[in-house]
């Protein structure tokens, strides 16, 4: 019987964190799906209502929420896909192949090269906030797609994870490949790239999220609202908070801004685990 | 570790490796540099000109009741994040590898809230906590507990705690739970035999065993509520009431964005860096340990 009621207690714990966690998003779906004066009154209930239909059909295609308006969601929806995509994929692609040519080749400054790469670990962007900004800006690239991308997708921790598992690449596949007459390209494209599908997978989940909830970066290096995230965009339809800010169509926004990274980690669940385990090694 | 055989072609290495040193090398290293070169220089008003102080930022920084203000704000908010992001998903971790029925349901309605991001986590935050119409923030004032984030300080912090805390749990949750599975089931068998209660097992064998996980969930969790709590902070109070959730951070970013103080913001970048640096070693050093168990 005790061993009953401690089942019991587990099933409960377990239960009130899920309760802890999905609380806030539930509260934000049902403040989506009724009127603004219903919830500028206080008095949102804990079912939904009827408006869902129209609070989310219009912040996807009128830009009228908040003070000062903004931008259609669906343009920041497509803005955050667009920066979430170039972010992941561009550092899976120029880490990839930086971690190859330190693996494979020897050639003079190797270890520079890698220690390099190895030193940017210390220098998060929330750091260099400022002079990056200033460079940014010199180089003429304020404000554009480039400026809010490029500087992001230089990578250390997906540099080192691929260097680790090329490492792990018997010298004999390489031997192989060699006789057969593959040069070093044949040889990525051909080998190294297919064995390397989960490692790459497992990356892009993450940096998927990371590029998706970026927040300091774009803030920073975008003026014109065409670029805006729908992360930047939320916080900017809040304002100051009061009461009488149209909450339905703020919390319908953000039910959106949170979907796409959500759906990415519970669809690729296995993959989103083995990217976060495989980045403390 | 080398490999034995390679690929021998003298242009090849460095056109692969291109992309990645010229990003490194622009967006890091030149940008380091500069803050490290302007936090020795005062620039007149109008920026035109500017001259070799030295010390002298630093030492005005440190000596600003304001950033020693914004430290302190720093210190309570990275160790009470870090605490409440871990101890909850330690206790979720340990119920969930109890050899309970359902745990991968379980393990998967935990581990979303990682994908929200920081700002969005405090926009459903602020929404719960408003005074007015946010459920928590009228039932604290409905029970006669005067609850407005917006004007009192304390409670400003604690729901910025709150908000940071809750979206992180997740990510310690599934550190906790792999380092869990990882203790042979063995030794903890031998320690039922022994007798030793659930309690007692938890605190005298598997947390002893966790030890290198929890060091470095600790570390990742104070570089998490140091750095990438910035979009739950200007989302949710603006580093206001008065200063009273200005971190480091936002700190730095409100000297170099809006004050427009760059020997100032510079100093305190090159400090920032001082502390990433060390934790990145610790860390480091750490991991060279645990090879060596």
């Amino acid at each position: 019987m005790a061993g009953a009621g401690r089942t019991w207690v587990t099933h409960a714990g377990l239960l009130i964190g899920v309760l802890v966690f999905a609380f806030p998003i539930y509260l934000a779906l049902i403040a989506s799906t009724w009127d603004a004066s219903t919830i500028g009154r206080g008095a949102l209930p804990l079912y939904p209502g009827p408006d869902a239909w129209k609070n989310y059909s219009r912040i996807w295609s009128s830009g009228e929420v908040g003070r000062f308006g903004s931008v259609p969601v669906a343009t920041m929806m497509g803005n955050s896909l667009i920066m979430a995509l170039a972010i992941a994929i561009g550092k899976i692609a120029i880490s990839i192949i930086s971690a190859y040519a330190v693996v494979f080749f020897r050639f003079p400054l190797r270890m520079l090269c890698f220690w390099m790469i190895f030193l940017t670990l210390m220098l998060p962007v929330e750091v260099r906030i400022i002079p990056t900004y200033q460079v940014v800006v010199d180089l003429g690239l304020f404000d554009t797609r480039f400026g809010l991308v490029v500087p992001l997708i230089a990578s250390a921790t997906a540099t080192l994870l691929f260097r680790q598992f090329f490492l792990t690449i018997p010298d004999e596949l390489t031997e192989a490949a060699k006789i057969d007459g593959a040069g070093p390209v044949r040889f990525f494209i051909d080998i190294v790239l297919p064995l390397s599908r989960t490692n790459i997978a497992a990356l892009f989940v993450i940096l998927f999220i990371f590029g998706w909830n970026q927040y300091l970066w774009p803030l920073l290096i975008t003026k014109s609202r065409a670029l805006e995230t729908v992360v930047i965009g939320i916080t900017k339809m809040i304002g100051t908070g009061d009461a009488q800010s149209e909450w339905n169509l703020i919390m319908a926004t953000a039910v959106l801004a949170l979907l796409p990274p959500v759906i990415v980690v519970l669809t690729m669940q296995r993959w989103f685990v083995k990217g976060l385990v495989d980045q403390e090694k | 570790m080398h490999k034995r055989v390679i690929f021998n072609n003298r242009l090849l290495p460095y056109l692969l490796l291109l992309p990645q040193m010229m990003i490194t090398l622009v967006f890091f290293f030149w940008p380091a540099f500069e803050a490290i070169r302007q936090s020795v220089l005062l620039q007149d008003a109008f920026g035109l000109r500017s001259e070799f102080v030295g010390f002298e930022n630093f030492a005005h920084i440190l000596n600003d009741p304001n950033y020693l203000t914004a430290m302190g704000v720093t210190i309570v908010f990275s160790a009470t994040v870090t605490l409440l992001a871990m101890v909850p998903a330690l206790l979720l971790a340990v119920l969930a590898d109890s050899g309970i029925r359902g745990a991968s349901l379980y393990k998967t309605l935990l581990i979303w809230p990682y994908a929200v991001a920081p700002a969005v986590a405090a926009v459903l935050w602020l929404f719960m906590a408003h005074p007015s119409i946010g459920i928590i923030g009228k039932a604290l004032n409905a029970a006669g507990i005067a609850w407005n984030y917006q004007i009192n300080g304390g409670q400003a912090l604690t729901l910025v705690i709150l908000a940071s805390a809750w979206k992180q749990i997740s990510y310690n949750f599934l550190f906790f739970l792999a380092g869990l599975q990882s203790i042979p089931k063995s030794v903890i068998e031998a320690a039922k035999i022994d007798g030793a209660r659930p309690v007692r097992r938890f605190f005298t064998i598997i947390l002893p065993l966790l030890s290198p996980t929890t060091f470095f969930l600790l570390v990742v969790n104070l570089v998490y509520a140091f750095f990438d709590t910035f979009g739950v902070i200007d989302a949710l109070t603006k580093g206001g009431p008065g200063t009273s959730t200005v971190t480091l951070i936002y700190r730095v970013y409100i000297d170099g964005n809006h004050n427009l103080n760059l020997g100032s913001s510079s100093a305190q970048s090159v400090i920032l860096m001082v502390i990433v640096i060390a934790l990145t070693v610790i860390q480091f050093r750490f991991i060279e340990k645990k090879v060596h168990y």
